[in-house]
């Protein structure tokens, strides 16, 4: 009796322990390279630093420092007009094109999802250095596609004319990830009840209205989530411009939030304003996110 | 008016007939419409591959005279030869003695497959905890994880250096395998796929005799197979493609990888664009093939999260 008694406390300690040694490396991982680099860097944000040895105490002025810095607001422009792009330019045409492959034939929409996602599987950097060379002035690929169709182009200097270099880094993007966010739309849509879609074509709504009052209710959950998941991405572009300009541009013209924070931070060794940069870029994107869900929250209403 | 303008226009004028050999059909012409504008946006995403392809094997003095291959009666080894591969395969003088591009190659190929498979193993026992174990704690560290992910990784980068330091990791594969060997996001993928395994499932093993680290290799993982493949497919893409990482941590030239040599390669082959090329070309392969290879199982794993949750 006493024998399986402990049998039994054996059989459940050992079935309590279990989760907490399973857990164990991710506990073990995130205190030291989540918890421990989080407080460090709200210390860091507050220190002057020296490469990754010296830090004086500076108070706010890493903070006044950045602000006042020109260099952010080049950053936080470029940044945000790549952000309004992907959102604005890029998504509704992943959201076309996955209405384009929603219907038909199940081969047909593989193989097109297929070849749209793949520049997915290209590395942004590999992406960066082959668009470098397609925008070549006169011999390079794009400019000649563009002469071609539209007679213009052939020798516009696309990454050393510091106004082009955004269109063509938002030209780079969506060639990179129209196919990608179009996955998510193409799986929302077919989750679509085709009853209510057939149901409303029946009682003569045209394809906008079924659009717009049939399958557009039922992908928000998605597009919500495409949408912010773009603005998070976008926030954080820096491979993709820092390859493709092979730095940061003509006038800092290509420059991002996170590019700043890679500049300050490692090409200068100041790991201080780094961190500062660091956590205002976390106070934009958390910002603008919980604008995002907040708005589509009163729209619903 | 060029080859350009004329195919376009014999597209448009096709659906033009369509419209009037069928006018009380408009399906047949919206169906051509369809696939005239997804072949027009699958040949706008596939020019850059079949460029690449073509260039990677143009000489160097015709590299620029032609956009794709040069017209056949041209065809010869002057224009097209393998000289790019060669003079990118026979190795750079640096600091640190002569380095060969296979050796970007191997460092690349042993990095992405160790972080992936340590990576796969941390996540999966991880989220059989979090998916099916009761205990005090539980939803406390998943809300704790939730949180942790609301924070760019940007945010970690200098404090992440600073500690990399301190550990005397600098120039070490350690500093790029250690810190992300535990993901959440893998972490919350296993436990949604292993939540719905039936209980009696996991009981059934245990009163046979099995452990618990029996039951999370031999019951479990076999049943999240395609999680699996999908999970090791984004964690090799992420470590294949990882810039940063390598950028800041590695110091000698013969412990780079991949991106890190390319995008300098933009710099020292500026006037001779073949070869850095024909280096992207080669990089790009093995994530392609990963990717053929398990493509099913990848678009069931990326859209599971979105459209269920």
């Amino acid at each position: 009796m006493a024998r399986r008694s402990t049998g039994v406390t054996r059989a459940a300690s050992r079935h309590n322990l279990a989760p907490w040694f399973f857990l164990a490396p991710y506990l073990a991982l995130t205190s030291v390279f989540f918890l421990y680099p989080f407080f460090n860097s709200i210390w860091l944000a507050f220190h002057q630093t020296n490469g990754p040895r010296s830090a004086v105490f500076v108070g706010l002025g890493n903070f006044a420092f950045v602000l006042r810095d020109p260099m952010f607001y080049t950053a936080l422009k470029n940044t945000t007009i790549f952000a309004i792009a992907s959102v604005c330019v890029q998504l509704p045409l992943s959201l076309g094109l996955a209405m384009l492959l929603n219907t038909g034939e199940n081969r047909v929409r593989n193989a097109f999802r297929l070849i749209l996602f793949s520049p997915h599987l290209v590395g942004r950097i590999f992406v960066g250095v082959l668009f470098a060379v397609i925008f070549t002035p006169r011999y390079g690929l794009f400019n000649r596609g563009l002469q071609a169709l539209v007679g213009w182009g052939l020798e516009e200097r696309w990454l050393s004319n510091p106004s082009l270099v955004m269109p063509a880094l938002i030209i780079v993007a969506m060639w990179m990830y129209v196919g990608f966010n179009m996955i998510y739309f193409l799986a929302a849509l077919q989750n679509v009840d085709k009853n209510l879609v057939e149901a409303a074509r029946i009682d003569g709504a045209n394809r906008w209205q079924v659009f717009r009052n049939v399958v557009l209710p039922q992908i928000k959950p998605v597009a919500i989530f495409v949408v912010v998941m773009s603005t998070i991405g976008s926030y954080q572009l820096f491979e993709l411009p820092y390859a493709l300009l092979n730095g940061f541009g003509p006038k800092n013209s290509g420059l991002t939030i996170v590019g700043y924070l890679y500049q300050t931070a490692f090409d200068s060794g100041d790991l201080g304003t780094g961190a500062a940069i660091g956590w205002l870029l976390a106070l934009i994107i958390f910002t603008i996110s919980t604008i995002q869900i907040r708005l589509s929250r009163v729209m619903e209403e | 008016m060029n080859q350009a303008h004329g195919m376009l226009l014999l597209l448009a004028g096709v659906y033009v007939t369509l419209r009037f050999v069928y006018p009380r059909r408009p399906a047949v012409a919206s169906a051509y419409l369809r696939y005239v504008l997804l072949g027009i946006a699958a040949f706008l995403i596939l020019c850059p591959f079949v460029w690449l392809v073509c260039s990677v094997f143009k000489d160097k003095n015709v590299l620029m005279q032609y956009s794709f291959l040069p017209p056949l009666r041209e065809w010869s080894a002057k224009t097209l030869n393998l000289d790019n591969f060669r003079t990118l395969f026979a190795g750079e003088n640096t600091v640190q003695g002569r380095v060969y591009f296979w050796e970007y190659i191997v460092n690349s190929l042993f990095l992405a497959c160790s972080a992936t498979s340590i990576s796969l193993f941390f996540a999966s026992l991880g989220g059989y905890a979090l998916a099916k174990y009761k205990f005090r704690g539980r939803n406390a560290i998943m809300a704790f994880m939730v949180g942790s992910m609301m924070f760019p990784a940007m945010l970690f980068l200098a404090p992440v250096y600073k500690l990399i330091y301190r550990f005397g990791w600098m120039d070490s594969y350690l500093a790029l395998l250690v810190p992300g060997a535990c993901s959440v996001f893998g972490m919350f993928l296993f436990r949604q796929a292993m939540v719905g395994v039936p209980d009696s499932l996991i009981e059934a093993a245990r009163i046979d005799g099995a452990s618990e680290f029996g039951i999370y290799l031999k019951v479990i993982m076999p049943l999240v197979r395609p999680m699996t493949g999908a999970y090791c497919l984004i964690t090799f893409l992420g470590n294949w493609n990882n810039f940063i990482g390598p950028q800041i941590f590695i110091q000698t030239q013969g412990k780079l990888t991949l991106p890190v040599v390319l995008n300098q390669y933009i710099g020292v082959y500026a006037q001779d664009y073949g070869i850095f090329l024909a280096g992207t070309l080669l990089a790009i392969i093995p994530p392609a093939v990963l990717f053929f290879a398990l493509q099913k199982e990848f678009v069931a794993g990326l859209t599971s999260g979105a459209v269920k949750g």
